[in-house]
């Protein structure tokens, strides 16, 4: 059984259709990569998974129960995090009470603060100074810091590496590694060299659907389905 | 960090001159001016913790206070003095605050801010008016007088000497007037004492990330609207609570003292001069304003009369213009203290 089954999720964002009927199964562990030209809905969809958009039809079961329709703070308590496009990180407020806001008690487990601090050393440095006085990167790693104060079942990644620099980048791919050893990503990514050395499996969205799943070895094998549906030799190749 | 330790030192300080104020101000003016800055302390604190904590613009605060007000003093006009209508009308004052405040916001936390003021615009003069229409249960435009508590009669020996005459320490009698002033004291600082540690509490951190981004904060899984209605209630509940002690010390409650929309727009100017958000700003803010009420009038005739000589200085400094020198003042201090007088302080050298 997979962790997380979409099945015909349709998202209308006032007047415009923005997903028509998007499936697709995340399995357990490991990373699974959503890959997609800009305006696809590949955003829309870890939205809509988390709660944050009314998906009408369609169901999203997780572990075998039906999340769709739930508000986001139940989803949440169902294990899944969500780290948004633009972080999502309250930069009034200190990197301390960041992570305390995203544990359901109030309070963190120090050995697991201890890896945090082992996957993002700068976190540590910077603990108790506002998060809007860190770096671009370091607000990335924060972000993803946040989602994992806890254990959860699985994490949404919306482009984590958007202008980052490449040190950066490598940094978060081995966290990400790691995280990936007893959490499921779901990770949307642009950038696909991050998403090829991370993903085991993949799917592509295209114009609110999805229209390929398979696992990441067979599609960066196949330079043809990659021009076909990410046009990676055209004008929009990632960086 | 050192901007927010002065303020938090001069927030004290002014709390250890209302805890001697009875010893340093024998006057029974200065004294009804000090319990008017302790009980606003609190109201001040619990609007700010609305406005400030949760960027939730209400016009209802001087509602729930009066609500507390009105509830003690109903019970102890009907029941006689004693401490169970105090206590009767403390509960039911919070528990119809609680009530109605819960019902605004489930209805209207979703709505913009701007009908959210309106919406407790409108309910805070339907209670103003049921206040002076309801004269049979309220009294009215005159409001109602009551005896307050036996232990707060003037003629209550709390100590006595030898003979068994009130006893005078530093000159102060220790007669029911000053338990009357300590009941306030007391209840007001453990108000504001309650709105500090909400405020340092993981519920404050959860609000300070719902004043900064709503979306962001929904996005990490809280319910944004049941932390604001949660946030509604509670401000309403102190404020009641803060009514009822209000209530006891006047002895009278009316419209004018309990519902009236200059409580509420000294409440508003309170939250403004001390600074939006930084609950000790309250402190200073309170006590700035009421002092001004009370005393720029006579600072005034003071200037007027030592610029008698000078032309058309004492003119301007008539005691019957100081309404007038309290806006500049406002005007100024608004000017040079944008984020209040601790919100600048603290947010200045913080950024140092």
């Amino acid at each position: 059984m997979s962790l997380l089954s979409v099945k015909g999720m349709s998202v209308d964002i006032g007047q415009y259709s923005v997903l028509h009927g998007v499936s697709f199964e995340v399995p357990e562990g490991g990373v699974f990569v959503l890959l997609g030209r800009n305006g696809a809905g590949k955003t829309t969809t870890l939205r809509a998974i988390m709660g944050l958009w009314d998906p009408t039809p369609g169901s999203v079961h997780f572990e075998g129960s039906e999340i769709s329709g739930l508000h986001a703070s139940e989803i949440a308590r169902k294990g899944i995090a969500y780290v948004p496009e633009n972080m999502g990180i309250f930069g009034g407020l200190t990197v301390a009470e960041n992570m305390v806001l995203a544990t359901a008690s109030g309070k963190y487990d120090g050995k697991r603060l201890e890896w945090i601090y082992e996957l993002f050393p700068a976190l540590k440095t910077f603990w108790s100074k506002p998060a809007g006085a860190l770096s671009g990167g370091q607000k990335q790693m924060l972000a993803v810091a946040r989602a994992i104060v806890e254990p959860r079942r699985l994490i949404l990644i919306d482009e984590p590496t958007k202008g980052l620099a490449p040190s950066i980048i490598a940094n978060m791919a081995q966290a990400f590694r790691e995280i990936s050893e007893d959490t499921t990503i779901l990770l949307v990514e642009q950038n696909f060299a991050f998403a090829k050395a991370l993903g085991r499996d993949m799917g592509v969205i295209e114009d609110g659907r999805v229209v390929h799943t398979g696992t990441m070895t067979e599609f960066a094998a196949d330079a043809e389905l990659q021009n076909r549906l990410l046009s990676l030799s055209g004008a929009e190749a990632p960086a | 960090m050192q901007g927010s330790l002065t303020v938090k030192i001069a927030a004290l300080a002014l709390w250890a001159l209302l805890l001697f104020a009875p010893f340093l101000f024998q006057d029974v003016r200065q004294i009804e001016v000090a319990a008017r800055i302790c009980v606003f302390i609190a109201l001040v604190a619990s609007y700010d913790l609305l406005i400030g904590y949760t960027g939730i613009v209400s016009f209802a605060h001087t509602m729930f206070f009066g609500f507390g007000a009105y509830g003690a003093a109903i019970a102890l006009k009907q029941m006689g003095p004693g401490w169970t209508p105090v206590l009767l009308g403390a509960v039911s004052g919070a528990v119809v605050a609680a009530v109605i405040a819960a019902f605004i916001g489930l209805l209207s936390l979703r709505v913009k801010a701007i009908f959210f003021a309106m919406i407790t615009l409108a309910a805070a003069s339907v209670a103003l008016v049921l206040a002076s229409q309801l004269s049979g249960f309220t009294g009215g435009e005159d409001g109602m007088t009551y005896r307050a508590p036996d232990l707060f009669k003037p003629a209550t020996k709390l100590l006595t000497d030898a003979d068994g005459k009130v006893l005078n320490v530093l000159g102060v009698r220790m007669n029911g007037k000053l338990a009357a002033y300590y009941f306030v004291f007391i209840a007001s600082a453990l108000l504001f004492w309650a709105m500090l540690r909400i405020v340092g509490s993981p519920l404050g951190t959860v609000l300070k990330a719902i004043r900064e981004n709503e979306a962001r904060a929904e996005g990490i899984g809280y319910r944004v609207v049941a932390y604001r209605t949660a946030v509604f209630v509670i401000a309403a509940v102190t404020a009641s609570l803060a009514g009822t002690v209000y209530a006891v010390w006047l002895k009278y409650t009316g419209p004018e003292t309990a519902l009236s929309f200059d409580i509420m727009i000294d409440i508003l100017l309170m939250v403004v001069i001390g600074g939006i958000g930084t609950m000790w700003g309250a402190v200073i803010g309170a006590t700035a304003l009421v002092l001004a009420q009370y005393y720029l009038r006579d600072l005034m005739e003071v200037a007027a009369g030592a610029t008698a000589n000078v032309p058309l200085v004492p003119e301007l400094l008539s005691p019957e213009r100081w309404l007038l020198w309290l806006g500049i003042l406002f005007i100024l201090l608004v000017y040079f203290f944008p984020a209040g007088i601790a919100g600048t302080l603290m947010g200045k050298r913080e950024a140092e």
